[in-house]
């Protein structure tokens, strides 16, 4: 087997360690569509990294964070709907990142692979920065565990009781700002949301507990990666989708077990 | 002193919600905050809590208050997978044979294991009064804490905190409605209507005039009636609750 589908599998387990875990929070939060704003405005952190010559991941997470923290503002002010605000600064976004795009000129960037991804283009340098993402990740994760999952349960509650639910919010949002800034390249800015929506909601449906809950959800993560991985090199797909497809067909099998039993 | 509001307001969207509380929490001594629908009542218990931050006036408290919180609503999303054992100890810390006495006092004794999401209004209004006496708290803050129970259950959850207020010496502010049941144990009554109506002793706040312009002579003479009782606790509390409203 090649190197490139070793880094692709590596890339794609490292990966899993952030989208489990996080993605249950977002289904927990109810944050999917804030999950996708955020990714079409990583369209508009590479056009900026083009534009800068800075590291994409830097400027994708830069415009994601910028953007949540926005959203989060507006949102207290409550002038209008966060579903709205949503919608509004996700398509801006998407639409000033495709516009800056192809002002830099043609040749600059495949667009295809920033809405799909590559996960066959992983490099070593790749690797280490989603290594280190997942390790700070799970690291803060674990140091703040309780308060999370306190805070997302909910807000109110903690607040009366002496916790911070708005610093573990932000905690919250700039981790998912990181994780879509180091899985654009791998996945896209169509399918990440996918990633974490859908190992999380196959979790739901079998656990007992949220950190059984995150477990489950990492797990069937890996295992669609995997299952992708395989089934692109065979059949010669794309490589994103494919494990987005794995990931569907796990959900479906779960439900179908769920029911029968 | 564990939590006083000073001429407390708070304005949303250029209206005022309630204004110029004024408002004493003390270690050992039932608050009951009553008035009707959209009187401010949650508001000032927001404010006490540190909620909502005052638009004019003050709120202090101590330090090192160990907060029990019942609120009124909560949006639990049963997206989270959660057993009752697990949500009665939200933050760490508190031992299992902690958690079963207080699930016992609610009279919950083996939902340990249940799932949060599959309770009724009821149960998960009692789970919820567990969770916040199981952390042992200096200050019991309860809004509605008997909304959704029967009864039975009723009487006894107002015991119960009663015997907690003995046995632990917190302080407890609450909402209530259910002026029959908490009058007897309450120490001060606070009557709003978008401001501080009238305040005192349940006697003192059934003769005030504006709590019976607010309320109407029934509900006073309610007032009365269980201050009454509470100065002749020989007679069972069902009982004399019929009697008077009846008659």
């Amino acid at each position: 087997m090649d190197d490139f589908i070793l880094r692709a599998l590596a890339a794609g387990l490292l990966l899993t360690l952030m989208t489990g875990p996080l993605g249950c929070f977002i289904v927990w939060r109810r944050l999917s569509y804030f999950g996708d704003t955020l990714a079409h405005a990583a369209l508009l952190g590479v056009a900026l990294s083009l534009l800068t010559g800075l590291a994409s991941q830097l400027t994708v997470f830069g415009v994601s964070a910028g953007i949540a923290l926005l959203l989060s503002e507006l949102e207290r002010r409550k002038e209008y709907s966060s579903d709205a605000l949503l919608g509004l600064m996700s398509h801006s976004a998407l639409a000033l990142g495709v516009v800056v795009i192809a002002l830099l000129g043609p040749s600059q960037i495949n667009l295809e692979s920033l809405l799909f991804g590559d996960l066959l283009l992983v490099t070593q340098a790749d690797l280490w920065t989603i290594g280190g993402a997942s390790l700070a990740t799970l690291a803060v994760l674990a140091l703040s565990w309780r308060g999370l999952v306190a805070a997302t349960l909910s807000p109110e509650l903690a607040a009366a009781e002496g916790l911070r639910p708005r610093l573990t919010q932000l905690i919250l949002t700039l981790l998912i700002a990181m994780v879509i800034a180091v899985a654009i390249k791998l996945v896209g800015a169509l399918l990440i949301t996918a990633m974490l929506i859908l190992p999380a909601t196959l979790a739901r449906g079998l656990s007992k507990s949220p950190e059984q809950m995150a477990l489950i959800a990492t797990m069937a993560g890996m295992i669609s990666v995997v299952l992708g991985i395989a089934g692109s090199w065979f059949a010669d797909t794309p490589t994103g989708p494919s494990i987005v497809i794995a990931a569907l067909g796990l959900f479906i099998v779960s439900r179908l077990r769920g029911e029968r039993a | 002193m564990q939590i006083q509001l000073t001429n407390a307001g708070l304005k949303t969207r250029d209206q005022w919600r309630v204004r110029g509380v004024n408002l004493t929490v003390e270690a050992g001594k039932i608050v009951t905050l009553i008035g009707p629908n959209g009187a401010g009542k949650s508001t000032t218990v927001k404010l006490a809590l540190g909620l909502e931050k005052p638009t004019e006036g003050l709120c202090q408290r101590a330090p090192g208050l160990r907060i029990g919180y019942v609120p009124q609503k909560l949006a639990i999303d049963w997206t989270m997978p959660i057993t009752v054992a697990r949500f009665m100890n939200l933050y760490g810390g508190i031992k299992a044979s902690q958690a079963q006495g207080a699930l016992d006092a609610v009279g919950l004794h083996d939902q340990g294991k249940a799932a949060l999401a599959s309770l009724s209004g009821g149960e998960f209004q009692r789970v919820l009064i567990a969770r916040a006496i199981a952390r042992r708290p200096n200050l019991l803050v309860l809004d509605e804490p008997a909304q959704g129970i029967d009864i039975t259950g009723e009487s006894q959850i107002y015991q119960l905190i009663q015997n907690l207020r003995d046995e632990l010496g917190c302080g407890v502010l609450m909402i209530s409605h259910d002026l029959h049941l908490v009058m007897a144990a309450t120490d001060t009554v606070v009557c709003l209507n978008g401001h501080v109506c009238c305040h005192g002793t349940p006697t003192a706040v059934a003769n005030n005039q504006a709590y019976q312009a607010l309320f109407g002579a029934d509900a006073a003479q309610q007032l009365a009636v269980y201050d009454h009782h509470h100065d002749h606790h020989h007679l069972p509390d069902g009982e004399i609750c019929k009697d008077h409203s009846h008659g």
